[in-house]
């Protein structure tokens, strides 16, 4: 029986409190952490195998372990909540339901790389998540969990909760040091890397949310106990997975990291909807390449989706149906992308508008092959010259699209149409529910939190 | 409008902070919400407060979404125009409110409840499709559920 590590509070219907964070094991982690050297807490932390789950899966404990320490002056813990990839919703159910277990994970992190000044950089839309942020530290400095001299160890932090006003740049970690600065989010050139030059040119470590909140699980039960979570032989602890798209069961689950493309949207997801097919995902979000039914099997862990050519990204799948057509999802993609391009470097700026235009030319029907041609050469020239990963992001679908379904994308300029046209999109269907300020998620039922899972099917 | 008391209060805190410049996004914000968007005057007060020139604000006021330069109706209705609500009926919630608003994308209503725009995804996928009228999220939206939406927050 698998025991949630991370959505144990997932099931209160509000954000955990201080006491019942605590009772459900809440700031144990932070105990055990002050009774040991910095080092000793970032050993455990790179032992644990413990990647990135912002997308990149960079190990967290070596990231720790770059901080310049030798410079005197602040340094800087930057938590990345700016969640805008396209279909992911992970961050946003974590601060939600369980702000302490982000504020203690950023006092731990904090501790270990010396970093005494913690911001949550948080998109504007999430209201309800910075609220129960604000409380948390509130009642975590008042508990003597945060503040001047934590716990008797002469350790000291802050945390402040940073609004944005909404740009997906903002989730690249040098575009988001300049947005916290008050500059315009371009991003930064590398190197220096922001743990020796970061926010006000100190250093600075910058994690993604749901990388944060492991860090307490990881000090309180032990590296080795949180490692072995893990369904993959390479892989190490658990991973939120979410589904969106035309299946029975949308949702959010925590579950071993390994666990199969088609056991997440089978079993937990429910498979799909009555009348759909299963066609092609998004692994992990808007910026990860296709994945097909040949696919289904891949365990979704970092090393697994890049064999497959594609990358896990978030882990939240956005499942595109047979009604679908490939060509329309990604104009939608590209229609993203091509708005929020920072308009740092030119092949992305210019190159994005340019790649849409010929994605909907071929899509009503006016495109030539010498157009995909001109596409696919775009594509790649676009890929590997600019400044940062959003246009590399940004032209991947397409890349796959033209890989895994170039007889699709041939037969618009064949038929000078659509050829799904005729049967025209889905229906606006969802199942009912309420619709206030408590937006469905009690629609979720008994995935969220992991409490259905009980191992694999057998 | 901005009382000179709550301009004081901004000052003063500002003047705490060792970046008095990384606090331009939340003064844009405190503005916005004062004025109902971005005014050329709130544009100069932000950049007094934080001590940067006018024409820094305005760059990085452009730069962001949810920071408007022009007149907006009372409440923004911002409607989800990622792919995971697009595969399930994003297209159709679009065509019901401009049914229902009699404007087009970008336009504000007649009497200034409601402006319409799109936004990217609003991590609210696994209740999709979804819209957010002011700062209040909704989501599994359905033509009906709409029509009730928009009832409640003309108000």
């Amino acid at each position: 029986m698998f025991t949630p590590v991370l959505t144990k509070n997932f099931g209160l219907g509000h954000p955990a409190s201080l006491k019942e964070y605590e009772a459900s094991g809440g700031y144990q982690g932070l105990k055990k952490a002050v009774k040991l050297t910095p080092a000793e807490v970032t050993k455990l932390v790179l032992d644990s195998g413990l990647r990135g789950r912002g997308g990149a899966g960079f190990p967290t404990g070596r990231k720790w372990g770059l901080i310049e320490k030798d410079t005197p002056g602040p340094r800087y813990y930057v938590v990345n909540a700016d969640e805008m990839e396209p279909g992911t919703f992970k961050d946003r159910l974590l601060m939600e339901r369980d702000p302490h277990l982000l504020v203690e994970g950023i006092i731990i992190g904090g501790y270990a790389t010396g970093t005494g000044h913690g911001y949550i950089f948080i998109r504007y839309e999430y209201t309800e998540a910075a609220r129960a942020l604000g409380q948390a530290i509130e009642e975590a400095t008042a508990a003597g969990y945060l503040g001047e001299n934590i716990l008797g160890s002469g350790f000291s932090m802050d945390i402040s909760v940073h609004r944005s006003a909404g740009r997906y740049e903002c989730g690249e970690e040098t575009a988001l040091l300049n947005a916290l600065e008050g500059k315009r989010a371009n991003p930064r050139s590398k190197p220096p890397f922001p743990p020796v030059k970061g926010l006000w040119q100190r250093p600075t470590i910058i994690n993604n949310v749901e990388t944060v909140v492991n860090v307490g699980p990881i000090i309180s039960g032990g590296p080795e106990a949180w490692k072995s979570l893990a369904r993959d032989k390479e892989g190490a602890g658990v991973k939120l997975y979410g589904v969106s798209g035309r299946v029975k069961n949308p949702g959010l689950w925590e579950l071993p990291i390994g666990t199969p493309l088609r056991e997440l949207i089978e079993v937990h997801a429910g498979g799909m909807q009555d009348g759909y097919a299963f066609k092609a995902c998004l692994p992990g979000g808007a910026s990860t390449p296709l994945l097909t039914p040949d696919h289904l099997d891949v365990e979704l862990d970092f090393d697994h989706v890049a064999k497959a050519g594609s990358r896990l990204g978030t882990g939240c799948v956005t499942v595109l149906d047979d009604s679908c057509c490939i060509v329309r999802a990604m104009v939608n993609l590209m229609v993203f992308f091509a708005r929020e391009s920072c308009g740092w470097c030119t092949p992305c700026r210019d190159g994005l508008p340019f790649v849409l235009d010929i994605l909907r030319r071929i899509e009503d029907g006016s495109a030539t092959f010498d157009d995909i041609a001109v596409m696919e050469e775009n594509c790649d020239a676009i890929y590997s010259n600019t400044f940062c990963a959003f246009a590399p992001g940004a032209v991947g679908p397409v890349q796959s699209m033209m890989k895994l379904f170039r007889d699709e994308v041939e037969e618009h300029i064949k038929l000078g149409r659509c050829p799904l046209k005729d049967n025209g999109p889905g229906p606006w269907f969802r199942k009912s529910g309420s619709y206030t300020t408590d937006y469905g998620l009690g629609d979720l039922g008994p995935g969220i939190g992991g409490e259905d899972y009980s191992g694999p099917p057998s | 409008m901005i009382s000179e008391n709550r301009l004081k209060e901004l000052r003063e805190h500002v003047s705490r902070l060792d970046h008095p410049e990384e606090a331009l996004v939340e003064l844009m914000h405190e503005f916005q919400r004062a004025y109902g968007y971005l005014t050329d005057e709130a544009v100069e007060q932000a950049a007094g407060i934080a001590g940067v020139h006018p024409m820094k604000v305005e760059e990085v006021a452009t730069f962001y979404n949810l920071i408007y330069r022009r007149p907006v109706g009372r409440k923004v209705i911002h409607v989800c125009d990622s792919i995971s609500c697009w595969t399930v009926g994003m297209d159709d919630v679009f065509a019901h409110l401009k049914m229902r608003l009699g404007v087009e994308i970008g336009g504000t209503t007649g009497d200034g409840a409601f402006t319409l725009l799109p936004i990217c995804c609003l991590g609210a996928c696994h209740v999709a499709p979804s819209m957010l009228v002011g700062e209040t999220l909704y989501g599994n939206l359905t033509p009906q559920k709409i029509d009730e939406i928009l009832d409640k927050e003309r108000t």
